[in-house]
């Protein structure tokens, strides 16, 4: 399974649009895609993860570094229409609390 | 005559060959020798003389042109020459890092283990199996000067040498601590520090800790964002999730956590273990949380090291022997 990166850049920020898988092999992929974009201060960076129906911790990690990173430059980090399974992770790590992740959405690839 | 003399006779007579019939089985012949070019090391620019001296030797007169323009091909070939060298000694040096890693590994496991802990009150059984050389499962074992028992069950996420460290940096910082005084959550408070100081910025780590106190049966834990064990109660005969909230190791710094108890009564069972256990899949799907219960609950009346053995064969022959994540089981089983 593979992960496609699209991002749309805007005025005040870019919205990262990924669908597919998140795990050991995606997450360089990612990464490369999602940090230079957490250093551009003051503007907001959304992850839409509507079509992403698996992830493993390796994909948290790379949100974690995300975070940290967008924090230290003053970026706003921001996840959108998790899938329950996915969102799942996020609420057993406790990364729900300190992270802006918006509603779940139910499965739609399943 | 050794192998390169060998090699360049038969190469005159395989083209000789080819040339006169440009047949399959001469081509074959350049394939086998292509082999063993590779093998004795042959550089490019080496075969290229070698076709030269075997085309002067078939065709005495070759047009005067022909020869420059071999020279000058052997020419082009010397980096390629020299690329080839460079990766022969890549080779050789990856093998030696391999080896090195092999070894690191192995010391990796000698320093990290933890030996169960023999006690009269649980029958404690533990199964831990790395997918990959190195195994980001960590689990702990320390028993208290009042007879209480800790024990940690961590999963590392990050890879490679960073979280190797990270996992030495743990276990030596739990073993300093005075552990029979501090709550779960203080223990968790500190390591969180700890691991925060780690280098890399996505490598995190999920942990439960718990203590068992003997005088009072009851089990304090406290959850880094760790995959939630279960509690089976023998009275009502059921598992239930064991829940506990707490952010993961190494992402804040200032990270608070809470304390929990349970009380264990003879026949209880606590199940700690690591998504490497959760997240097994079977073809395209992933097994439910229910269905590792199921298999527990079908071996739940043997001694509890036989029952992570057995719970561990279960899946690692649905994946057909091929482990994605490492996979920790720790079983306690209340026994008076």
């Amino acid at each position: 399974m593979n992960l496609q990166v699209q991002i749309d850049e805007g005025n005040n920020g870019s919205v990262v649009h990924l669908s597919g898988e998140i795990d050991v092999y995606t997450a360089p992929k990612l990464k490369d895609a999602l940090l230079p974009l957490t250093k551009q201060k003051g503007t907001l960076l959304e992850v839409d993860l509507t079509h992403v129906n698996y992830m493993d911790s390796t994909g948290l990690g790379v949100f974690i570094n995300a975070l940290k990173s967008s924090n230290e430059h003053e970026c706003k980090f921001k996840l959108i229409n998790l899938q329950d399974r996915v969102y799942r992770l996020f609420q057993i790590t406790g990364l729900h609390e300190i992270m802006d992740l918006n509603s779940t959405i139910r499965g739609v690839d399943e | 005559m050794d192998t390169k003399d060998l090699d360049a006779r038969s190469y005159t007579d395989l083209l000789k060959g080819y040339i006169k019939t440009q047949d399959e089985r001469a081509l074959y012949g350049a394939e086998q020798i292509s082999k063993s070019f590779i093998k004795n090391n042959i550089l490019p620019e080496e075969i290229v003389n070698l076709h030269i001296q075997a085309l002067l030797e078939i065709y005495p007169d070759l047009h005067e042109l022909i020869q420059p323009s071999m020279n000058f091909l052997l020419e082009a070939m010397i980096s390629y020459g020299l690329a080839h060298q460079e990766y022969q000694q890549l080779r050789e040096k990856q093998l030696e890092l391999r080896s090195e890693i092999h070894l690191a590994a192995r010391m990796q496991q000698i320093l990290l283990q933890s030996e169960i802990p023999q006690t009269d009150d649980l029958d404690i059984g533990v199964i831990s199996v790395p997918a990959n050389q190195m195994n980001g499962d960590y689990h702990h074992f320390v028993r208290g000067k009042d007879g209480s028992i800790n024990i940690a069950i961590a999963d590392i996420i990050g890879k490679g040498i960073p979280a190797a460290l990270s996992m030495s940096m743990i276990k030596y910082a739990m073993d300093s601590f005075p552990e029979s005084e501090m709550s779960t959550n203080a223990i968790l408070k500190s390591l969180n520090r700890v691991v925060e100081r780690n280098v890399d910025p996505s490598m995190f780590i999920t942990m439960f800790y718990a203590t068992y106190k003997p005088d009072s049966g009851k089990l304090f834990y406290s959850s880094a964002g760790h995959e939630p064990g279960f509690f089976y109660s023998s009275k009502a005969n059921r598992f239930k999730e064991i829940e506990a909230k707490g952010l993961v190791l190494g992402v804040k710094p200032d990270t608070t956590y809470s304390q929990y108890e349970l009380e264990l009564n003879k026949d209880d069972m606590v199940i700690l273990l690591t998504d490497g256990v959760t997240e097994c899949r079977k073809g395209d799907q992933f097994i439910e949380r229910d269905e590792v219960l199921e298999v527990i609950r079908t071996y739940m009346h043997l001694p509890a090291q036989e029952i992570v053995n057995r719970v561990y064969r279960h899946f690692e022959r649905i994946q057909n022997f091929q482990l994605k994540d490492d996979f920790t089981l720790v079983i306690l089983k209340k026994v008076v």
